[in-house]
């Protein structure tokens, strides 16, 4: 069987090309390429999901869930979020729209909102480690705070580049490289959220569980 | 509070005099060395006024294929200091026995494990593997260059970045004496309050950046920078494997990351991860490291299996028998290693289901790999097999994969692991098919795609010098490390008590341990002979081997566009397909080529990053909150560039495939 000489497997021979003549772009692989960085950012907070699966109920004769959580704080901090990804949701259909201004607008209402969010994280943050229980209190609140902690990292990056963004926008408006941008921090602000769900549900409303 | 604030402490952390290692012969005599070599080169390169053409040319470019070479630099050079830290050991071991302590301390020795397995697998074959991907993969699609060039000179640097913080432990300070993946508790504060396990951590934390970016880079220029007509089943088996093994990059280095991570947390704030109170769990380090260390073992192994497809089927004259098998055996096992990772601690006490479920999973990796073996075996079958290097390597490889994947079965039983886990029979099954596989693969692939990459083809003999020395040292080296395994020898010993059957044994390994020094040594002569005969051996054609795949179709060196016309494919081997149509390149009708333009923003942002490393190793927290501030700066800074690429004038294409089109007359 050996396979020495080609033979064609369908078409006439004669009329094989094989060469473009013409300019050949591939088309931007970018939201391809930023979908995967966020699905390697998404094993990361895999990660830290599985160790508080693991460690979120060790105690170690500290306080638990139950005692520190205040859910309707974390809930009105649940809604701040959220709201946050309608109005970039907003500001994604005034791209479409073509309109600078009011992109802009929309982007800074979603930037204050993950400022809220922020701010009351670290209240709630400041709170417990006030009580006492802080990250090296328990395995369970190490679990607790590199979840959480790691989840509001990214969300304050998410607001410095939004911040960066809107100053791009101001400079050059909406050409293909900054509405490109807008939907990688999209996707990244809703993923954010996605996780969020993910916190809210699996540490805190499991977490006051008896 | 306040009056703790020392300058001194603020500005310098805990470096001070004492963190140089004067007090081991051993370390100054390596520093004096790599003092005078060091000065040397760079009292060379300022001397032959290269420093400006290395910028431009070499360090902020992002052109695939010299980011490549300089991988393939990082790769050798690291393999220089990964190796000499392997003979040290071997040398201590063959006489370290009763009253003769040798020459390495404890301290020392266990130091020198960790740096040789970090090295090997981060900084050696890591580097290789992922310049060889650069470098080939957008010639065999028929692409100009990767997704994201400027990404892929940064992930570069970052790599470069952590092999440098690793050598710098060796003189300032002193590295993890943990072994190569940290276990805790021994990896936490409490019994590593140094600074080896710091230097540890942020080296691998900031090549993991480059890794991981890279692989995302290579996996979206595979599925979107495909030439016409290429679809996933005409992709050559090397962009197949290397598809694969970037999909298990970007779905393991993650892991790395978190764990790591965490191991951080534990160090610097001291969180309860990994500790033995406060509820801390340590076989959480264990599963998580394993869950990444496993993939890491194919994502080194798969490219290696790709190079042995294209090199046996181009020296057999042959089609590669059983394609379609073999894409599906590489894609059966990318998802296999994700089932696996337990095996290598069965010993921990999972219970007989566990184990055995993870023992069978192991076992069926074989299957695949199996079938892989029987279709280079029937590539070969009847083919005219011409016995050039690259071939030579693909068949010591062939033989020596064997022997490692079968010990390796023997580990995946549990009963039988129980007895062998730590032992040497371990230490020299990986060796076996790291050494076997994954660096014969890469040997091959660097014979067969030299002549590509550099326009000469490497000198034979040399070749087949190094190829001897480093197969049956390799032999001499490893195999009685699986008597001493079977004999009962823990890994990571440096002293023995008396015992002269066992000690001959050591002296072997050290033996053909030397054999392999050989081995290095002949290929690095290789490499210089081959410069100094490179007219004889030039290669005007840029097939110089009869190749299959569309990296041949182009001139070599290739040009800066690679392709003047995007290919378009027909068929699996695309270039031979080509070659029996008679196609003749076109010599007219030029455009002008959209390129992206050289930047400096990856080498200072990873310069940045190992300045910050370093300072958070050192605790010298003002240095580390600047160098943050300004990576934060420089990366912010870089976004505002917009003015990204440039067009190559069709005069100047013209021009260069003009030169081509002579050099290709010539030669008939």
């Amino acid at each position: 069987m050996s396979e020495t000489t080609y033979t064609p497997e369908s078409g006439d021979v004669e009329a094989l090309e094989f060469h473009v003549t013409e300019d050949h772009h591939p088309e931007t692989g970018t939201l391809l390429g930023f979908w995967l960085y966020l699905m390697s950012d998404c094993l990361i907070f895999a990660c830290l999901f599985a160790t508080y699966g693991v460690l979120g109920r060790s105690y170690a004769g500290g306080p638990t869930g139950a005692e520190l959580f205040d859910l309707p704080l974390v809930a009105i901090n649940t809604s701040f979020l959220l709201l946050s990804s309608i109005t970039y949701g907003f500001a994604m259909l005034e791209t479409q729209r073509k309109r600078v201004g009011a992109t802009i607008g929309w982007l800074a209402v979603t930037g204050l909102l993950g400022v809220a969010f922020l701010g009351l994280e670290l209240y709630e943050f400041a709170h417990l480690l006030n009580e006492g229980a802080g990250p090296q209190r328990s395995a369970f609140l190490t679990s607790f705070f590199a979840l959480v902690g790691t989840h509001g990292l990214h969300v304050l990056f998410g607001i410095i580049w939004l911040v960066v963004l809107v100053v791009q926008l101001r400079k050059h408006g909406l050409i293909v490289e900054n509405q490109r941008r807008l939907f990688c921090l999209s996707m990244f602000w809703h993923f954010l959220d996605v996780v969020w769900i993910g916190v809210f549900t699996f540490v805190y409303l499991m977490g006051v569980l008896p | 509070m306040l009056e703790q604030l020392d300058l001194t402490q603020l500005i310098f952390g805990r470096l001070s005099w004492d963190a140089i290692p004067l007090h081991d012969p051993v370390i100054v005599a390596t520093f004096v060395v790599v003092a005078i070599g060091g000065a040397a080169l760079l009292g060379a390169l300022t001397y032959y006024r290269v420093w400006g053409y290395l910028w431009k040319e070499w360090f902020t470019s992002i052109d695939h294929k010299k980011i490549g070479i300089m991988y393939m630099v990082l790769g050798l050079v690291m393999l220089l200091r990964g190796f000499a830290d392997a003979i040290m050991m071997r040398i201590q071991q063959a006489w370290a026995f009763g009253d003769a302590t040798g020459y390495l301390p404890p301290d020392h020795y266990d130091q020198i494990f960790t740096a040789h397995g970090v090295i090997m697998i981060f900084f050696v074959a890591m580097p290789l593997i992922t310049g060889i991907m650069n470098y080939i993969i957008p010639l065999q699609i028929g692409a100009r260059d990767v997704a994201f060039p400027f990404l892929n000179n940064f992930s570069f640097w970052m790599t470069a970045s952590g092999a440098a913080l690793v050598m710098a432990s060796l003189f300032i300070g002193e590295f993890a004496k943990t072994g190569w993946l940290a276990y805790p508790p021994l990896s936490g504060i409490m019994e590593s309050p140094g600074v080896g396990v710091d230097y540890y951590l942020w080296a691998l934390q900031i090549a993991g950046v480059g890794t991981l970016l890279s692989g995302i880079n290579l996996l979206v220029t595979i599925v979107k920078m495909r030439a016409p007509g290429m679809n996933l089943m005409k992709m050559p088996v090397f962009t197949w494997t290397s598809l694969c093994t970037n999909v298990l990059i970007v779905a393991a280095f993650p892991v790395l990351t978190a764990v790591l991570g965490m191991l951080l947390l534990d160090r610097y704030l001291g969180t309860a991860f990994f500790t033995n109170d406060l509820g801390g769990n340590v076989m959480m380090y264990i599963n998580l490291i394993w869950i990444w260390g496993h993939p890491e073992v194919y994502i080194l192994i798969l490219p290696a299996f790709g190079i042995f497809s294209e090199v046996v089927s181009t020296y057999s004259g042959k089609r590669l028998f059983g394609y379609a098998s073999m894409v599906y055996a590489t894609v059966v096992i990318t998802v296999l290693s994700y089932m696996v990772w337990l095996h290598h601690f069965f010993t921990m006490g999972s219970g007989a289901s566990v184990n055995s479920f993870f023992g069978i999973t192991t076992m069926i990796i074989s299957i695949p790999t199996g079938a892989k073996i029987f279709n280079w075996l029937f590539t070969m079958y009847r083919g005219r097999i011409r016995f050039e290097v690259p071939m030579l390597w693909t068949i010591g490889f062939i033989i020596t994969f064997v022997i490692g994947g079968m010990t390796g079965v023997l580990l995946a039983v549990p009963p039988a692991d129980f007895v062998l886990h730590n032992s040497l029979f371990l230490v020299a099954h990986f060796h076996n098919v790291i050494i076997g596989g994954v660096l014969f693969g890469l040997f091959a692939g660097i014979t067969y795609w030299y002549p590509k990459a550099f326009g000469y083809k490497l000198d034979p003999f040399w070749g087949k010098m190094s190829f001897w020395f480093w197969t049956i040292g390799f032999y001499f080296a490893f195999m009685p490390l699986y008597v001493l395994g079977l004999m009962g020898v823990t890994r990571r010993m440096s002293q023995f008590e008396e015992d002269a059957a066992m000690q001959f044994w050591f002296q072997v390994a050290a033996f053909g341990a030397f054999l392999i020094a050989l081995g290095i040594l002949f290929f690095i002569v290789q490499l210089v002979v081959s410069h100094r005969r490179r007219d004889q051996l030039r290669d005007t054609t840029g097939d110089p081997w009869d190749g299959r795949t569309l990296e041949w179709a182009t001139s070599s060196p290739p040009p800066q566009y690679n392709f003047a016309f995007t290919p378009r494919v027909h068929d699996l081997d695309a270039w031979w397909q080509m070659k029996q149509h008679k196609y003749r390149r076109p010599e007219q009708g030029f455009k002008a080529i959209h390129m992206p333009k050289n930047t400096a923003a990856g080498i200072i942002l990873a310069g940045i990053s190992t300045v910050l490393g370093f300072a958070l190793v050192w605790h010298m927290w003002l240095l580390a909150g600047v160098s943050f501030a300004a990576l934060l700066a420089v990366a912010i800074g870089h976004t505002f560039n917009y003015d990204r690429d440039y067009h190559i004038p069709a005069e100047e294409v013209e021009r260069v495939e003009a030169e081509r089109t002579r050099m290709l007359a010539s030669h008939v």
